[in-house]
C-alpha cells in the first residue's frame, strides 16, 4: 500500500472515478427498492417516489405464496449451508495436510464439476429425482445445490488452511488429539474468514439458483423464491409492482448475510485464490 | 495377490484419515455428477427424445425405444450451422465479459489500494452487485432496459433521443447482456484482484520509485506479476463460469431476439425442455460437446501458464 500525497487533480479523478462507479453500482437495486414503494400499475413512472405505498408488500404478503416459498429457501438454503461449509471444510483440510494417493485427481475433479453444463446434467438428474421420489422434496435441491457450492468452496478453503501453520495442528497431536479433534478444535476456529466466504458463497449460490429449481419443483406450494418469483413476471402475466416488492424482500436477507460476512471477505478470498 | 492386499492395507493404515475427510465430498460428486454425466453421455450417442424414452401415460407405462446411434447426433451437431454459430457468439460473450470484467475490476482495485477518506464506503457500494442475488438484479435490468417505460429510455427520451430497442435488436441485445453480466461480475473480480494486491509487499515499489520507475512501469512490472496467482485462478473461473451463464441469458432475453443472444447452454436447454418435442438425445450432445469445449480450454490454458513458469 502506497502512501504518498497527492495533488488536488488526482484527488478530484479519484473520486470522481469511485463516485461514477459506485453509482453504476447502486443504481439498479436501488431504483428496484424505489419501485416497490410506487403504487399498482404505476411501476414505470419517473416520478422519484410521488405516494410512496406499502401496497405491493401487503399483496404480496397477504395474497401470494410468497411466505411458504420463503420457508422453502430457507430450508434449502440452510440445509445447503451448513453441510456445504462442513464438507469443504474437510475436503479443503484433507487437501492441504495430507499427502495421499489420489489427492491430484480429486483437485482436478473440483475444478473439472465447475464445468459441467446444468443442460447436460438436469435431464438426467431429473430422472435420479422422479426415480427417488425426490422430486418436490427440498432434499433433491439440497443435493444438487451441495454439487455445485461445494468444488469452489474446497478449493477456496485449501487455500485458507494453507495459510494457518501445520506446526498448531501439529502441537495438538502431541497433546492427543486425533487427526479429526485436531481440525475441528484447533484449525476450524482459526479459519472462520474462510469459513465466513465458504458460507456466503454458498448460500448466495443456493438462495440464487433458478434452473434447477423450476425445473425439480412443481405446484406454487413447493417452489423457492427464485423459482416463484418468475411466476409474477412471464408471457401471461407482468404484475411488476409485486415482482419488485417480492425481489427487495428476496434481497434483504442476502445483503444481511453480505454485511455480516464483508470484513472476512477480502482476507477470505486472497487466501483461496493466491494458493489454489 | 497377497502382496497388493498388503500394500492396499499398508496405504489404508496410512491414508484412511485423509479419505475419510474427503469421502463426502467423493460420494455426493460421484452420485450427482457421475451418475448424470455417463447418462448423459450415453444420451448424446442415442436417438432418445420425447416420443421414445421411457414415459408414463396414464395408467400405461411405456419402454423405452430409442436406438444406440453411435457418433451419429456428435457429427450432426457439429456439422449444424446453428451450434457453429452459437460457439462463435458464445466465445464472443466470454471473451468480451471476462476481459471487460477484468480490466474493471483491475482498475477499481488499483483505486481502493491506496489510503484515502471514505475507501471503506466505496468498496461497500462497489461490492453491492455481488450481495444481491443474480435473478433479482436481472429483473431490476429488466425494469431499467423495459423498451418503452424503462428509466434508461425516459433519460433518453428527455435528451430528444428516440426510445432504444436495448433488448429488441439484435446487436444491442448482445451489448446489453454483456453490462448486465459485467455489472454483475465487477464485484467478485474486484475483490479477490484486491487481496491480490494487498498481498504484494510494499518495498518492491520502494525500491521501484527510489530506481526512478515511472507509474506505469511501476505497474506493468511489479502490479502485474504480483497479480499472477491470483488472476489466473479467477480468470480460469470466471471463463467457465461466463462460458456456461445460464441466468443471465435466460431471465434477460428468452436468447431472443430469435437465437442472437443463446449461448450454447441456453440453446441446449431449449432443445431439451422448450422445444417440441424435447430432444434429449440433441441437448446431451450439446452437453458433451461444452464440456469437451471447456475442457480443452483449461488444459492448455494451465500448460501455458505452467509454461511461464508458474502455477
Amino acid at each position: 500500500m502506497r502512501d504518498r500525497q497527492r495533488g488536488p487533480l488526482a484527488s478530484i479523478g479519484l473520486h470522481t472515478t469511485l463516485i461514477l462507479a459506485s453509482a453504476v453500482a447502486v443504481f439498479p437495486p436501488l431504483w428496484l427498492l424505489m419501485t416497490s414503494f410506487k403504487p399498482k400499475g404505476e411501476a414505470f413512472s419517473t416520478d422519484v417516489i410521488k405516494d410512496p405505498t406499502l401496497g405491493n408488500y401487503t399483496h404480496v404478503l397477504a395474497d401470494t405464496e410468497f411466505l411458504t416459498w420463503f420457508g422453502n429457501s430457507l430450508l434449502v438454503v440452510g440445509c445447503t449451508t451448513v453441510l456445504g461449509v462442513f464438507i469443504a471444510a474437510t475436503t479443503g483440510y484433507a487437501v492441504s495436510r495430507f499427502r495421499f494417493p489420489g489427492m491430484r485427481p480429486l483437485m482436478w475433479l473440483l475444478l473439472i464439476t465447475q464445468m459441467f453444463p446444468v443442460a447436460i446434467l438436469i435431464v438426467p438428474l431429473y430422472t435420479i429425482m422422479s426415480t427417488l421420489g425426490w422430486l418436490n422434496q427440498p432434499v433433491s435441491l439440497i443435493v444438487t445445490y451441495l454439487t455445485v457450492a461445494v468444488p469452489f468452496c474446497a478449493w477456496m478453503m485449501k487455500g485458507y488452511f494453507d495459510t494457518i501453520p501445520a506446526e498448531i495442528d501439529e502441537s495438538g497431536r502431541v497433546d492427543g488429539l486425533t487427526p479429526f479433534g485436531a481440525f475441528w478444535r484447533l484449525v476450524v476456529p482459526l479459519a472462520k474468514p474462510g469459513i465466513a466466504v465458504t458460507a456466503f458463497y454458498t448460500f448466495i449460490t443456493a438462495w440464487a439458483e433458478v434452473a434447477y429449481a423450476s425445473a425439480f419443483m412443481t405446484g406454487e406450494e413447493n417452489l423457492t423464491l427464485a423459482a416463484g418469483l418468475q411466476t409474477f413476471v412471464n408471457q401471461y402475466t407482468s404484475d411488476w409492482g409485486s415482482m419488485t416488492a417480492a425481489a427487495v424482500m428476496i434481497a434483504v436477507p442476502a445483503a444481511l448475510v453480505f454485511a455480516w460476512v464483508q470484513r472476512h471477505l477480502v482476507a477470505g478470498l486472497t487466501a483461496g485464490a493466491t494458493k489454489s | 495377490m497377497t502382496v497388493d492386499t498388503g500394500r492396499i492395507r499398508t496405504a489404508l493404515a496410512r491414508h484412511w484419515y485423509a479419505w475419510a475427510m474427503v469421502a463426502p465430498v467423493v460420494i455426493v460428486l460421484g452420485l450427482i455428477i457421475g451418475y448424470p454425466l455417463g447418462r448423459g453421455v450415453y444420451l448424446s450417442l442415442t436417438d432418445a427424445d420425447e416420443t421414445n424414452v421411457e414415459r408414463t401415460i396414464g395408467i400405461n407405462h411405456l419402454p423405452a425405444t430409442y436406438r444406440f446411434t453411435g457418433l451419429d447426433k456428435l457429427t450432426a451437431v457439429l456439422k449444424d450451422e446453428v451450434f457453429l454459430d452459437r460457439l462463435l457468439w458464445t466465445v464472443t460473450w466470454t471473451v468480451s465479459c471476462v476481459t471487460v470484467t477484468f480490466a474493471l475490476g483491475l482498475g477499481l482495485a488499483v483505486l481502493l489500494n491506496r489510503r484515502f477518506a471514505g475507501r471503506a464506503v466505496y468498496r461497500s457500494l462497489l461490492i453491492l452487485p455481488w450481495a444481491v442475488p443474480a435473478f433479482v438484479s436481472v429483473f431490476a435490468w429488466r425494469l431499467l432496459y423495459n423498451e418503452r417505460n424503462g428509466i434508461l429510455n425516459k433519460l433518453l427520451d428527455g435528451g430528444g433521443i428516440d426510445a432504444v430497442p436495448w433488448l429488441n435488436d439484435p446487436t444491442l441485445a448482445k451489448v446489453s447482456v454483456i453490462a448486465v453480466n459485467v455489472w454483475i461480475g465487477v464485484p467478485f473480480m474486484l475483490v479477490a484482484l484486491l487481496g491480490g494486491l494487498q498481498s504484494i509487499p510494499g518495498e518492491r515499489y520502494e525500491a521501484a520509485e527510489m530506481d526512478g520507475a515511472s507509474p506505469w512501469q511501476r505497474f506493468r512490472h511489479i502490479t502485474l506479476p504480483g497479480l499472477r496467482p491470483v488472476s489466473s485462478t479467477v480468470v480460469l473461473l470466471s471463463t467457465i463460469w461466463t462460458f456456461n451463464m445460464f441466468p443471465v441469458i435466460y431471465l434477460l432475453t428468452r436468447g431472443g431476439p430469435g437465437d442472437t443472444t443463446e449461448i450454447l447452454v441456453t440453446y441446449a436447454y431449449r432443445i431439451s425442455f422448450v422445444n417440441s418435442p424435447r430432444d434429449y438425445a440433441g441437448a446431451s450432445a450439446w452437453g458433451v460437446l461444452i464440456l469437451l469445449i471447456l475442457l480443452l480450454f483449461a488444459v492448455v490454458y494451465r500448460r501455458a501458464l505452467r509454461k511461464q513458469g508458474e502455477v
